[in-house]
């Protein structure tokens, strides 16, 4: 078949045809995938929180979506277990990362200890080495936060005054790292006075 | 040429890395690591084998002076399949690649095929082109990750080879991306000129 000439009509004729065919292929793939990949989000979401407050037969609360103070949105997620509050999961963001933002899922009990953390976000950091934070401050790492308390123990940088050990090379990272858990204790702490006091009333 | 000699060409005459140096942003950003390089070179791969075999078979319908939009609708198209499959059936994927598979679209390795070789030759032919260009270029990402992580990290494919504090950082930032590149070009041009 020779090839078709550069007319005008032939030329608007292919485009339009090839775009209408590409974007029919793309409706239909997105139709089929839409559901699959609303579930990925909804189940990987469901695992960042578990992870972070364990527990079993856990119900998740809806998120509770807020403001932190550095102006970043947080959300919050209830952990129950059989009627009794576990802890929250809160998803935090710091914008002192650095390559950009670092986007955080922490785990707090009702006192206010951190039962875990979960980094969803740190691919702005510098490979081997701010990218060592998801296992860096976990319990038995070097910088372990577990088990801390922002509101009794300096959790921040060794070399700030606080008490955690910074990734090696790597201190933006880490003040980004603590910064992100202060965003949440901010978002938690005024939130978690209410839900005491409301409980001592009863 | 025969079908085998399509793939071979690919994937030693022509690499797209080594000889051809083309796609070089994908090339040096997602090589940091073995498994990332692979991983691009596989997803570049799958999408190279269906845009050449589509673009050949359509290559009569289009006008000379609106080609190159409608290869690029026809790569984008299939970038965007390819993403969202990914998405919604290999999430564990998706985590370490989301980034990168956009950039596909991108690559002129993919578009390069497309103009060089499936607009002039058949089918059947295109697909080989495609799976021989497409390993040349997998095994070369593979490869240029491998040297980057083990010099950088000490691991190969996240296996510990060596301990850690005696890897040189830079290999695993920007500059080992080009370091590692210009070695191995020097080095595959020496071995394949002979």
């Amino acid at each position: 078949m020779a090839k078709l000439e550069n007319s005008l009509v032939n030329m608007v004729a292919s485009l339009t045809a090839i775009t209408v065919v590409v974007g029919g292929l793309l409706g239909f793939v997105n139709s089929v995938t839409m559901e699959p990949i609303a579930q990925a989000a909804a189940d990987k979401q469901q695992a960042a929180i578990l992870a972070v407050v364990p527990g079993e037969n856990v119900t998740v609360s809806e998120p509770w979506e807020t403001t932190a103070p550095n102006g970043t949105p947080a959300v919050v997620y209830e952990v129950s277990s059989n009627g009794q509050l576990l802890g929250k999961a809160v998803k935090a963001i710091s914008k002192n990362g650095f390559g950009g933002n670092i986007v955080v899922m922490i785990g707090f009990d009702p006192e206010g200890n951190i039962l875990g953390y979960n980094v969803l976000d740190c691919s702005n950091e510098t490979p081997g080495l701010g990218a060592k934070m998801p296992d860096w401050f976990q319990e038995g790492g070097k910088g372990n936060v577990i088990k801390m308390n922002p509101g009794k123990n300096k959790v921040t940088v060794k070399q700030d005054g606080g008490e955690v050990d910074a990734i090696t090379a790597a201190t933006i990272s880490s003040r980004a790292f603590t910064d992100a858990i202060a965003q949440a204790w901010a978002v938690i702490s005024g939130n978690s006075d209410a839900a005491t006091s409301a409980t001592q009333q009863q | 040429m025969s079908k085998l000699g399509i793939i071979i060409n690919g994937l030693i005459k022509e690499n797209p890395t080594f000889v051809l140096l083309l796609g070089m942003c994908p090339t040096l950003g997602t090589t940091s690591s073995a498994i990332n390089g692979m991983s691009m070179g596989l997803a570049t791969m799958a999408v190279l084998i269906c845009s050449n075999f589509v673009i050949s078979c359509i290559k009569n319908l289009i006008p000379d002076k609106v080609h190159i939009p409608c290869y690029i609708v026809v790569i984008a198209g299939f970038v965007t399949v390819v993403q969202l499959l990914i998405k919604a059936y290999a999430p564990d994927v998706d985590a370490k690649l989301g980034l990168f598979i956009p950039l596909i679209v991108v690559n002129c390795v993919v578009l390069g095929r497309a103009e060089s070789f499936a607009a002039k030759n058949g089918p059947v032919d295109s697909i080989c082109d495609g799976v021989g260009i497409g390993l040349g270029f997998t095994v070369a990402l593979t490869l240029i990750g491998l040297c980057r992580e083990l010099l950088g990290a000490g691991t190969a494919f996240d296996l510990r080879l060596f301990p850690e504090q005696f890897g040189a950082l830079t290999f695993v930032l920007a500059p080992g991306a080009f370091i590692t590149l210009g070695f191995l070009v020097a080095i595959f041009n020496k071995v394949t000129k002979k």
